[in-house]
């Protein structure tokens, strides 16, 4: 494959076909103990967007193994909840779990002087050795009650953390009291790290806990009256984010009632029942809400993204045809195309120079897929892609979601008993309606995952290892590496860009049509940046240099 | 931004709110990446890995490697003893260390996991392979912060490691502290110049500051070596610089090997950098050479030259322990006035430190070990001061309250030069003063009218 790189694609010309990768698909397990050979080549397929391969998702990774996952406590607290920035979370444990979410992931939220953002701080009850032996619940409790007197803010949420767990402090129980006495609402997650097998199991508590603690609990001040009105779930304001997509969905008429959760209000979730259709861009970590929203409140969901432009306007596309109202789809096609038209100068200067180039990337759980559609925007290819905590149907589609095994670190999270709400069920849609849409090709309710997508003999990964993104770069010669913090400067000594697709190298946004141009440049400012130039010193690759560095000036003969 | 802070100050006993501390395991696993050769393990859940890495990475701009034991629901009832056997034989397979550093989380102490115990037994099943070792320090989470995490795993080093045989290698140990490869590199340079033979423990010299070349080294060239750590019985004496992050490791080869330990602040700023440079003096019984003398002189040719613009100003300080502590007599001999003074970790010792260095210069100073950054916002609230000076967490009460803003310490994730400026010895104190008295100059262009804006400064 490295040859090939050579022969990179000019635009428009056909794809060279990937060519079979199994030989270093060994050479990549050789290495392990020969159980963990076993258990990792499960996790490795090479794909056939025909015929998908099941991919083994969304179970332990083997100790000592370094792997880019983190906790559930990260997935809850981390990602869902912390974007929420006027609620007041107090993390329950020993200091270290409060303060790494503290500004670290790039959730950003705007400063509306009318609205307590708790953004800049950092809550947790400190825990200390005393508390560990005796229980930590009284401390807790005086937390919340300070917390209260010095913000009064509408809500208070509590996050667990792993020693919690197993001293055994009832933070529900906490929480519960605290409301009683404070008149306010306070809720709590039992988000233990050690929960599950990834960030995952974080996603799914913290959408239990919103759905139950938040959602359909306001009632709006004035009613909505836009028909077109819209959650957009999974969609946590990276680099600001979220603000392109609300920007681009109001020029076309489409209201947004609430994000789940980038820049979220406490109230804007808790009146989000009123929105008439679901898009979800992070599946993984949100489907759970869109479903259960729908089974409560009779919202339907589709599955969008916004990150890319084509992948926008289709988007876009969707929701219009969702609503059927030809007004609607008339703007909505006016402004792909006036967007389009803004995007097509650096779009096609940045092409150009980045046709052919090769992608890998690995996060998160819908990431990989998202941000293919950028690389296609300027004719690059993803050979290869992964998650960092997905499920098989984020790979295989939700077809294969009722076929999962539920293994004992699934069974201990908690699957909501949901049915419809007695007054407040409103199906949006009817049956016969549904049919329609789903004969013109809107698919409700549904995801196809990323590697029907994806070309064939790319390779997928899940749960990446270390060794394994080496031998990747080593394999590939990738022109751009997409992944996290903790493998950035790793595959940057390698010589290889690495773009951070968690935190954006804290640029952004790549969302929507805006967010696609920044992406772009971004792209190409690092597939063409000078400093990888001077890694080998010139006495290094030629040696020759040495004679003839400086130029003499002839004698005059006099 | 932080406009909710209120000026009024409440007592809390239960709520931290911004902290200025993170807790023990981080200490440990950056500790550990000072041995060469070393995989830092995390014996928790995946996150405290993920999390420590993600920051040790932030502050270095460095890959930062180290493993976890992936506890599950299950291990955190039934124990992790079955995924540290399991790490143990996956990461020597795999990942091929010379040595595995183990440090516990808050979930395996609750759970009680001996450590000792799995590590003997991997030793006699073979998982570990002849002349590789492995090695642990406790470091729950809810006692103390990072930088006691930090000197545990210091102190694990000369407990497992450390031999008195009886040698003569009129070596000295210098046990750094927590600080950054540019310190740990000028910490051995000064010694080099003093004539004093030192062997650093940790060094992170050479393993988070390495060249880009395009090739990945998993075990960068630097760190001391384990042949290196056992001689250390046999020193002469040790240098352990800071009293939070060092002593416990100083005292503890003391009382195993009878090597004698002085414990000295941490060499930043004159004074402190000083009484470090005397007491190598000491040791190598010899001048101090004129480049030393040179280096001293340049900095205080800055301080004098500059006077006129530090002199009075008043300063909140924080950070860590050993850093705070010595930043706020450099402060008090700049003629500055360090009136809030804020260290989150714990411990009367830093209190008592603080009072000696105040007492008679700047007794009406706020100071406080275990505190917070509200605490301290509250503090400039109630009594504004011209600069503040800590790591990037300040950023934020920097914008609130208009401050110039030095960064100092763990963790700076929002600015360059601390991965190859030192802010030890006199170097180290220039480099500080530079950034102190550009952050005052600057803010004096910034606030100044065009009448008043001043071309020679």
């Amino acid at each position: 494959m490295s040859d090939s790189k050579d022969n990179t694609q000019t635009a428009g010309s056909a794809l060279i076909p990937l060519p079979d990768p199994s030989p270093v698909l060994k050479e990549m397990l050789d290495i392990y103990p020969p159980k963990v050979a076993r258990k990792r080549a499960k996790h490795i397929r090479v794909n056939d967007p025909h015929d998908v391969p099941e991919v083994e998702a969304n179970v332990r990774t083997i100790p000592g193994i370094i792997t880019q996952r983190g906790c559930c406590y990260a997935g809850c607290k981390g990602v869902v909840i912390g974007p929420i920035k006027d609620l007041v979370q107090i993390v329950h444990g020993p200091i270290g779990c409060s303060y790494y979410a503290w500004g670290t992931r790039r959730n950003l939220a705007n400063q509306d002087p009318s609205v307590e953002s708790y953004m800049p701080y950092c809550f947790s009850t400190d825990l200390t050795e005393d508390e560990i032996i005796f229980g930590g619940e009284k401390k807790l409790r005086a937390a919340i009650q300070e917390a209260y007197e010095l913000f009064h803010p509408k809500a208070i949420a509590v996050f667990s953390t792993c020693p919690v767990g197993l001293i055994g402090d009832d933070v529900h129980a906490v929480a519960r009291q605290a409301k009683a006495d404070l008149g306010i609402n306070v809720f709590g997650f039992s988000c233990e790290g050690y929960k599950g097998v990834s960030q995952s199991a974080g996603h799914h508590i913290a959408n239990n806990g919103v759905f139950k603690n938040m959602v359909g609990i306001k009632e709006p001040e004035t009613p909505f009256t836009n028909p077109f009105r819209i959650n957009v779930l999974g969609e946590y304001n990276i680099g600001g984010d979220a603000w392109e997509i609300e920007r681009v969905l109001t020029r076309c008429g489409i209201e947004v009632v609430a994000t789940f959760s980038g820049n979220a209000l406490y109230d804007q979730i808790g009146q989000s029942h009123h929105a008439n259709l679901n898009v979800v861009m992070c599946h993984r970590s949100i489907n759970y809400m869109a479903e259960m929203m729908e089974t409560k409140f009779g919202i339907p969901w589709i599955k969008v993204n916004f990150i890319g432009a084509d992948s926008m306007s289709k988007s876009l596309r969707k929701i219009a045809q969702y609503f059927d109202d030809a007004g609607l789809s008339e703007r909505v096609e006016a402004v792909i195309a006036e967007e389009l038209s803004a995007l097509k100068a650096v779009r096609e200067d940045v092409t150009r120079r980045c046709s052919g180039k090769l992608a890998l990337c690995y996060a998160g759980g819908s990431r990989s897929h998202h941000w293919r559609e950028l690389f296609k925007d300027i004719e690059m290819r993803l050979v290869s892609a992964g998650y960092e905590f997905a499920h098989r149907d984020d790979y295989e589609g939700s077809r294969v979601a009722s076929s999962i095994k539920v293994d004992a670190d699934s069974r201990n999270i908690e699957e909501l008993a949901v049915e419809a709400d007695p007054e407040r069920y409103r199906p949006r849609k009817t049956q016969e309606q549904v049919a329609v849409l789903e004969e013109n090709g809107l698919k409700l309710a549904t995801y196809d995952g990323m590697m029907p997508d994806m070309e064939a003999n790319a390779i997928v990964i899940d749960d990446i290892s270390h060794h394994e993104m080496e031998k990747m770069i080593e394999f590939y010669k990738p022109d751009i590496f997409c992944s996290g913090i903790k493998d950035k400067f790793v595959i940057e000594k390698m010589g290889v860009p690495c773009k951070q697709i968690h935190s954006y190298d804290y640029g952004g946004p790549y969302a929507g049509y805006k967010g696609a141009a920044n992406f772009y440049r971004d792209i190409d400012t690092m597939i063409n940046s000078s400093a990888r130039r001077f890694l080998k010193a010139p006495w290094e690759s030629q040696p020759e240099l040495q004679a003839n560095f400086a130029v003499r000036p002839e004698k005059k003969k006099g | 931004m932080l406009d909710i802070t209120p000026k009024e100050i409440k007592p809390r006993t239960a709520l931290r709110i911004n902290p200025a501390k993170t807790c023990q395991p981080i200490g440990a696993m950056y500790a550990a990446l000072g041995i060469h050769g070393c995989l830092p393990h995390s014996h928790g859940s995946q996150g405290c890995c993920s999390y420590h890495r993600m920051h040790l990475t932030r502050h270095f701009k460095e890959p930062v490697m180290a493993s976890t034991s992936s506890f599950t629901e299950g291990s955190s009832v039934f124990g992790g003893l079955a995924n540290l056997s399991q790490a143990i034989n996956t990461i020597f397979t795999v990942y091929n260390p010379e040595v595995i550093a183990v440090h516990t989380t808050c979930l395996s102490e609750v759970i009680g996991d001996d450590i000792p115990n799995i590590i003997a037994k991997a030793v006699s099943e073979g998982t570990v392979p002849e002349g590789k070792f492995v090695f642990h320090a406790n470091t729950p989470s809810f006692a103390g912060s990072h930088m006691t995490g930090f000197s545990s795993m210091v102190r694990a080093m000369v407990h497992y490691f450390s031999e008195k045989t009886g040698a003569e290698s009129g070596q000295v140990n210098i046990i750094p502290g927590f600080v950054n490869p540019a310190d740990m590199r000028e910490i051995k340079r000064i010694a080099s110049e003093m004539g004093v033979p030192a062997l650093l423990f940790p060094d992170t010299s050479d393993v988070l500051d390495t060249p880009l070349t395009g090739k990945y080294d998993f075990y960068p060239p630097g760190g001391v070596t384990i042949k290196q750590l056992r001689t250390t019985g046999d020193s002469l004496r040790t240098l352990a610089l800071g009293p939070f992050a060092s002593e416990a490791a100083g005292a503890y080869l003391d009382e195993k090997c009878d090597v004698p330990c002085d414990i000295l602040d941490l060499p930043i700023g004159i004074a402190a950098t000083d009484r470090f440079v005397h007491a190598l003096k000491n040791v190598a019984a010899q001048d101090v050479p004129a480049s030393i003398n040179y280096d001293r002189g340049r900095l205080i040719d800055v301080m004098n030259d500059m006077h006129r613009y530090t002199h009075g100003l008043k300063v909140a300080v924080f950070g860590d322990p050993d850093h705070v502590t010595s930043m706020v007599e450099f402060l008090l001999d700049l003629n500055m006035k360090p009136v809030h003074v804020v260290t989150g970790t714990p411990g009367n010792r830093f209190e008592r430190r603080m009072t000696e260095i105040l007492e008679g210069r700047l007794p009406d100073s706020n100071f406080s070990a275990n505190a917070d950054l509200f605490l301290l916002h509250q503090w400039i609230k109630n009594e504004p001061v011209d600069l503040l000076i800590g790591n990037t967490y300040g950023k934020y009460i920097a914008r609130a309250e208009d401050l110039p803003f030095v960064r100092f310490g763990f963790p700076t994730l929002d600015r360059i030069g601390h991965q190859f400026k030192p802010h030890v010895g006199y170097t180290g104190a220039l480099h500080l003063l530079e950034s102190i008295l550009n952050a005052i100059m600057d803010r004096q262009d910034r606030d100044a009218t065009d009448e008043t804006l001043e071309l020679v400064m």
